[in-house]
């Protein structure tokens, strides 16, 4: 009985701390927004911050979208070949690319790669006392330090997704066209003639700033919020990349169902 | 208005636990005060209250007049600009060099020429010995070697209060005395007012104009380093001269030895 007792009490207790931190974390959202005077002002902190977040997130980017096009090019040719279709291989590849594997998957990488550097960062300032000690000289670690990385990520997010793309479609060129022998010609004019610049490019677009908004986001507040220890800083940075992940993911499906549900 | 810092009846607790119960202390401009106590005391504790990082359950703490827990957040923002800490630990930030560490408030508050922040800088680190550190990252530099940086930051504006948390610990001999003269010119020259904390007795009696003990959440003595030095109360005695029995308890509190170690058991 009492184990029944304590663990729907448990399960409160959870609830609770689980609400009252989703509260913390929208207060220090609104916080970091409002306070994005600086991170705008003197650009040079952002672009610092879009070099240490985009730039150095660059190969893994690259490369990944290579490997997906490449794959993609592979497995719908096998598909579209038994109709006979091979010439829309090019609107497959770039469509999934910009819709969908574009933002997705160049976001879970941006978590895991920049997401949990942010978070290892801020939280070792934290646990080191350097963001007590901006305090103490009367510079505000929101303004300087959390607000220039989140507009880093918000607009290195989008130009990372659309490298991902282009990579991907390179690879998709260079299984379906030049190793597969699909036709060149239809390869590209297919592709051009089919990919809408509003229902697809755009949506992709708007797809990726949200991902960058929330893996951002969910970096710096649990870096902010880590118990200012080892244990704590490392347990904050499993947490940025499975929570943001799942946000990635879960996001990814509402966006999805209201942008192209008219979409035949 | 000659007292810099009024501290009154403040009384702090983490959680449930009582670390400060009703501290009174204060430091007139141009004195370099010495905080000390046993390791664990609240020392660390009481600055943040002045700085205003945390507030006290009870009792005001004022500095130049202002009633720092009282403050709005850009109130005592201003107030800062006139603060320098140097924390526990260092606190350099990891990602700038020693140089951009020094020059870190120059560059947030302040609009002064490149050639003039460099000028400044170098002259801050050739103070504490380490110009020629200027352009070592602080995972490079030994413990002692960053607590002298992290107080070249703590004066790199010439505040009007420096609070110095531990300065001595970890330095040589050497740089111990220098660091010491240090602080000590520095406040008479500049006419700033500095709080140390440590644990350094002989050092620090040689440099400052009053001391005070705290322990047990309040202060426990107080007086000027000659008083302290012909002290007759137990536990200055004790502290001072570094013997383990005395009044102040080498160990945090406990259950009794014996039991804890489950002897007769
Ligand atoms: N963030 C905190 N949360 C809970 N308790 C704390 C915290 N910081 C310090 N304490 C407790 O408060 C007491 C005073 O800590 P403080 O750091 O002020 O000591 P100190 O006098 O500076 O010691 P030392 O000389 O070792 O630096 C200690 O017993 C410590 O356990
Ligand atoms: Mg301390």
């Amino acid at each position: 009985m009492s184990t029944i007792v304590r663990s729907i009490a448990g399960i409160g207790r959870r609830t609770l701390e689980g609400i009252s931190r989703m509260g913390y974390a929208t207060r220090f959202f609104i916080a970091a927004l409002m306070r994005s005077g600086t991170a705008f002002r003197r650009f040079g902190l952002t672009i610092r911050e879009i070099y240490f977040s985009g730039v150095l997130s660059l190969i893994i980017i690259l490369v990944s979208g290579l490997f997906v096009g490449m794959v993609l090019a592979l497995q719908g040719y096998e598909t579209l070949q038994t109709y006979g279709s091979e010439e829309v291989l090019g609107v497959l590849v770039a469509l999934s690319l910009v819709r969908e594997l574009g933002p997705v998957v160049a976001a879970l990488l941006f978590a895991s790669r920049a997401g949990s550097a942010i978070t290892a960062e801020i939280g070792l300032m934290k646990a080191t006392e350097q963001l007590a000690a901006m305090e103490m000289m009367a510079v505000d670690p929101v303004a300087r330090v959390v607000a220039p990385r989140f507009w880093a990520g918000v607009i290195s997010m989008p130009l990372l997704a659309a490298l991902f793309s282009a990579m991907g479609i390179l690879g998709g060129y260079l299984v379906g066209v030049v190793l597969i022998g699909v036709d060149e010609g239809s390869f590209w004019s297919q592709m051009q003639a089919k990919v809408d610049f509003e229902e697809d490019i755009l949506n992709g677009v708007i797809k990726s700033v949200v991902f960058g908004i929330a893996v951002t986001a969910i970096a710096l507040f649990e870096g902010y919020d880590a118990p200012p220890t080892a244990e704590g800083v490392s347990g904050a940075t499993t947490r940025t990349v499975v929570t943001s992940s799942l946000a990635i993911l879960a996001l990814d499906f509402v966006l999805t169902a209201f942008m192209f549900r008219g979409i035949s | 208005m000659d007292n810099l810092v009024e501290i009154e009846n403040v009384s702090f607790s983490y959680g449930d636990r009582p670390v400060l119960k009703g501290i009174n202390l204060t430091a007139r401009r141009g004195q370099v005060i010495a905080i000390m106590g046993n390791s664990g005391c609240g020392k660390t504790t009481l600055l943040r209250l002045i700085g205003g990082q945390i507030k006290p359950d009870q009792g005001t703490v004022k500095v130049a007049g202002q009633v720092v827990n009282e403050l709005k957040p850009l109130d005592l923002y201003s107030l800062r600009r006139k603060m320098g800490m140097l924390f526990q630990f260092g606190a350099l930030f990891t990602d700038m060099n020693v140089f951009e560490n020094v020059a870190f408030q120059m560059r947030e508050h302040t609009k002064l020429p490149e050639d003039v922040i460099r000028d400044l800088v170098l002259m801050k680190l050739h103070a504490v010995g380490l110009r020629g550190a200027a352009d070592l990252m602080p995972s490079e530099l030994s413990g002692g070697m960053a607590r002298r940086v992290a107080l070249a930051r703590a004066i790199a504006l010439e505040p009007m209060l420096v609070m110095y948390d531990e300065p001595f610990a970890g330095l040589d001999p050497i740089s111990l005395g220098v660091t010491g003269n240090l602080i000590r010119r520095l406040t008479d020259t500049l006419g700033l007012t500095s709080l140390v904390v440590t644990h350094d007795v002989q050092e620090s009696l040689k440099i400052v104009d009053y001391v005070y003990f705290v322990s047990e959440g309040i202060i426990e003595a107080e007086g000027t380093p000659a008083e302290i030095s012909a002290s007759n109360l137990p536990f200055v005695h004790q502290f001072v001269h570094g013997e383990a029995d005395g009044p102040v308890p080498f160990h945090y509190p406990a259950k009794p030895y014996e039991s804890d170690l489950r002897l007769g058991a």
